[in-house]
């Protein structure tokens, strides 16, 4: 099939699968038939022998840890790998993809987690990139966007192809990307973990399309770690661990704990527990905080709130609303418009740097792990004193003291269950979780009375997950005040005692973590505002 | 380990191809590759005396190829070694010409501290400009270089002119023969080796240590690994950028002294230009630090190397009666190589490790 002006009309369900030729190695009601994917990378297997079968107008689900071998395995899919073993079957005929544009001519599509727009560029211009034009040399772009217009409209899919992609937020952007794989007449389409960066309210509105994509006779791969979406979106799951699956499920047959178990491979607890203590004296107190982006655009407007010893305050809200520029300030990396304070239990640092306020007990865990959380280059001891190199436990006579550098490290690998073949490794080499972890040991061994947690457990592994908010509890227990900033809106719910709701630069709402519902705070993060807020 | 292995083959392997480049050279000039590097061999080798003049070579390589891996080691690239080195010259010949009658206890250690100085300022010019006001330092450098020179020659035909060409009018750009008393102690007798050498190994130790043995160079790597972890963990980036410099620029500062007072003539003189002065040392040194792997402690003998590479050029020279360009392109060909041997290294070692030659950590893998 060329790519190139999309010839089909939408006729309804299932019509796919009466127009394809079908072959009798494959099924006729399968699309996509992949079987013994054996994919190795040198030390470690990411494809065991899996099989994955998508029938038309399904949304099959592939879940599994970080690691788990699902990236590798839609690569293989998508061309962008070459499988060592194992054969793919696609509309029932043998099919070998040697390169993403074959897989586009096969009418596989891939919307990445990270967006793949030129933002300069409109939403037609986008769209037409890479296909052949009606009128070449010249460009078609007002056939592209008649066509957009159409694809549109059939699918609920509100895009303006005249508008650049810069101006467009996150989920009109995800919608852009969709709209391209089905102007490239996609059947079978891939998504990979495509709520990441959606607030719930745009979740729903995504699932409503995939719904209607899927009822239209396509095929979707949907992979996500998010329990509750994979329970809501799939008809059938496939979960992988290690390279191999581990089991075939739908819905209706199992449990978000039962699917948790299988990704992890033991009984993980979800929810984590936590005691009821009562209100300390504040330890962070924030007033009239104002802080101009990068653009000189206001990205936090006057915003006021404290948080108390004992006590989490979580910060939702949908990313781009002005956490990070809010956590940047607290750290002191960031600096603020006159007549905004911070202070530290009673003192004032508004124009303390990071090293002055560090000494006075904030702990601080960056969004970006790799950039700013750890040196990758560095070894795992080296990360786990970034901090204190200099004081006088580890050092002696002005020289690094690498004895009891060695001994702190070897007690923190230790207590914190860092993963690492030893505490000289480079700490590149380690599992996001596990350099999740170097970071929360080094910050929570220097006894932090305010603690500010800024996505502590995106994009690591459950067990691990589990772990950083076990740690985070007993931090709340020993009298830290808590600023959990997360666009896990489940993690917020779990583990803050309030939730401050962030939407373009304001706090909208501060609620009781107990009598907060995802609802109540997804409209909020959208903007909407239903009640007065609380502070 | 394999990686290991290749990091030091490399580069040797460079060298090699290097001269075996040079030997084509010479036989397209007449002459036998082997009578040529006989000739080399013996012009850095061949005696006590030689050998000394090799080290005295490659003494302010090895300084300035000290600093400048401090400065890497910062992601701070310094380019200007040249200038510092003048500097450096500049500020230790106006102490020795200021207080002439300092015991030589005093005045030798007086004249490398002051190179030190001099060297230091004008590293920190170009550090603090970076660090405050993200002025790029590679060209802040150079043009400094190129004042620098300016400045020289202003000082060497003006105010410090040897009063002597004053007078005669020859104008060579030169100062006046420098105190006795801050002249370098030759170690052995009848050699040049003096005690510039042992400082600038010291000098090389003493880098060594300072980045990796004290939390100042700690904070120097970390900086330069990844100025915002390195902030975020409190680390203040602007200072340490400046500091590096600092350090960078005061050990080219140092060579400057050294190439001043443990010269035979005892003063500073030059033809107007930068090499005429340094002999190009802060761009060799820039090439000595590259080809040890930007580590103090092997730029010691890389730096080695190419001192034997200066002194075997003028011996070859002599013997064969090549033309003295040819030293020249011969240095600038192993340049070449040493430095297009970096990404070599680096591309053999990822397409090995593609290969599944050698294990990497699983999770360089694409596993998710």
């Amino acid at each position: 099939m060329p790519v190139g002006i999309p010839q089909w009309v939408s006729t309804g369900a299932g019509r796919f699968a009466g127009t394809e030729p079908t072959d009798t190695m494959g099924s006729d009601e399968n699309i996509l038939e992949m079987r013994g994917i054996t994919k190795a990378f040198p030390g470690v297997v990411a494809n065991d022998n899996v099989d994955l079968d998508v029938r038309y107008g399904e949304v099959h689900t592939l879940l599994g840890e970080n690691g788990a071998g699902k990236s590798t395995l839609v690569k293989i899919l998508f061309g962008l790998y070459q499988p060592d073993e194992g054969s793919i079957h696609l509309r029932g005929e043998p099919i070998a993809i040697a390169s993403p544009s074959e897989a586009i001519a096969s009418r596989i599509g891939m919307i990445h987690q990270h967006f793949m727009l030129v933002p300069t560029l409109t939403v037609a211009e986008n769209v037409a990139l890479g296909t052949r034009s009606t009128r070449r040399p010249f460009t078609d772009l007002d056939v592209v966007s008649r066509r957009i217009s159409e694809i549109s409209e059939e699918h609920g899919l509100a895009v303006d192809p005249s508008v650049e992609v810069r101006r467009l937020a996150v989920g009109e952007r995800q919608r852009v990307e969709i709209v391209k794989a089905l102007y490239r007449d996609a059947e079978l389409l891939i998504l990979d973990e495509p709520t990441a960066v959606l607030t719930p309210g745009e979740v729903d509105d995504l699932f409503v399309i995939l719904r209607r994509m899927a009822d239209d006779g396509r095929g979707l791969i949907f992979i996500s770690h998010k329990l509750r979406e994979v329970m809501t979106l799939s008809d059938r799951i496939t979960v992988l661990r290690n390279g191999k699956v581990v089991g075939n499920t739908t819905p209706a047959e199992t449990s978000s704990e039962q699917l948790a178990q299988m990704m992890v491979g033991r009984t993980v607890r979800l929810t984590p527990e936590k005691p009821l203590l009562d209100e300390g004296h504040a330890r962070l107190s924030v007033e009239n905080l104002t802080i101009h982006g990068d653009r000189e655009t206001v990205a936090v407007n006057d915003i006021s709130f404290e948080v108390r010893s004992g006590e989490i305050l979580g910060i939702a809200g949908v990313s781009g609303n002005g956490q990070r520029e809010l956590a940047e300030a607290i750290a002191g990396l960031r600096g603020v418009e006159p007549g905004s304070s911070i202070r530290l239990d009673g003192v004032d640092v508004t124009g303390d740097d990071t090293r002055a306020r560090r000494d006075r007990g904030l702990g601080f865990i960056p969004e970006e792990r790799m950039r700013d959380g750890a040196i990758a280059e560095f070894t795992v001891s080296e990360n786990l004193v970034l901090v204190d190199h200099g004081s006088d436990r580890f050092t002696s006579r002005g020289m690094l003291a690498f004895g009891a550098i060695g001994q702190h490290s070897r007690k923190l690998v230790d207590e914190f269950a860092v993963k690492t073949p030893g505490i000289d490794t480079p700490t590149s080499s380690l599992s996001g979780g596990n350099i999740q972890k170097v970071i929360l040991a080094r910050e929570l061994s220097a006894s932090p009375t305010v603690l500010l947690a800024c996505q502590p457990t995106r994009g690591v592994d459950i067990g691990a997950a589990e772990y950083i908010h076990t740690r985070l509890i007993e931090q709340r227990s020993i009298g830290t005040a808590t600023i959990l900033i997360s666009e896990d809106l489940d993690e917020v719910l779990g583990l803050a005692d309030r939730v401050a709701v962030m939407y373009e630069g304001h706090i909208v709402a501060i609620v009781h973590g107990r009598s907060a519902s995802r609802d109540q705070i997804g409209l909020l993060m959208a903007g909407v505002v239903e009640q007065t807020p609380s502070s | 380990m394999l990686k290991g292995v290749i990091g030091a083959l490399v580069p040797l392997l460079a060298a090699v191809l290097a001269f075996a480049f040079g030997a084509t050279m010479l036989v397209a000039l007449g002459a036998s590759p082997l009578a040529g590097l006989d000739a080399m061999l013996d012009g850095a080798f061949g005696s006590g005396s030689r050998i000394a003049a090799t080290a005295v070579k490659a003494t302010p390589l090895i300084l300035v190829g000290a600093g400048i891996t401090i400065a890497f080691r910062t992601s701070v690239i310094n380019i200007g070694g040249e200038g510092q080195i003048i500097a450096g010259a500049l500020m230790s010949t106006v102490v020795a010409l200021s207080f002439p009658d300092l015991p030589a206890v005093i005045l030798v250690p007086l004249v490398l501290l002051s190179g030190a100085v001099g060297g230091g300022i004008l590293g920190a010019i170009p550090g603090a400009l970076k660090a405050y006001a993200s002025v790029n330092e590679i060209l802040s450098t150079i043009m400094l270089n190129l004042v620098m020179v300016q400045f020289m020659n202003f000082l060497l035909r003006g105010p410090i002119m040897d009063p002597f060409e004053l007078e005669a009018g020859t104008r060579i750009p030169q100062t006046q023969r420098l105190s006795d008393n801050a002249a370098l102690p030759t170690m052995i007798e009848g050699t040049r080796l003096h005690v510039g050498v042992p400082v600038a190994i010291a000098a090389a130790v003493a880098a060594y240590l300072i980045l990796w043995r004290t939390p100042t160079g700690f904070r120097l790597r970390a900086v330069g690994h990844s100025p915002e972890a390195a902030r975020a963990a409190g680390i203040n980036v602007k200072r340490n950028i400046t500091l590096a410099m600092t350090l960078s620029g005061s050990l080219g500062g140092i060579a400057g002294a050294i190439l001043v007072f443990g010269s035979e003539g005892q003063r500073m003189v030059t033809d107007g230009s930068a090499a005429g002065f340094t002999g190009s040392a802060g761009f060799n040194g820039i090439v000595a630090a590259l080809f040890g792997g930007l580590h103090p402690l092997w730029t010691i003998p890389s730096a080695m190397l190419f001192g034997a590479l200066l002194t075997g050029a003028t011996q070859l020279q002599r013997v064969l009666q090549v033309p003295a360009a040819l030293a020249v392109a011969l240095n600038g060909i192993i340049v070449i190589f040493v430095i297009s041997s970096t990404p070599v290294r680096g591309w053999l070692q990822r397409s090995l490790a593609d290969s599944g030659l050698f294990n990497r950590s699983s999770d360089s893998a694409g596993a998710d």
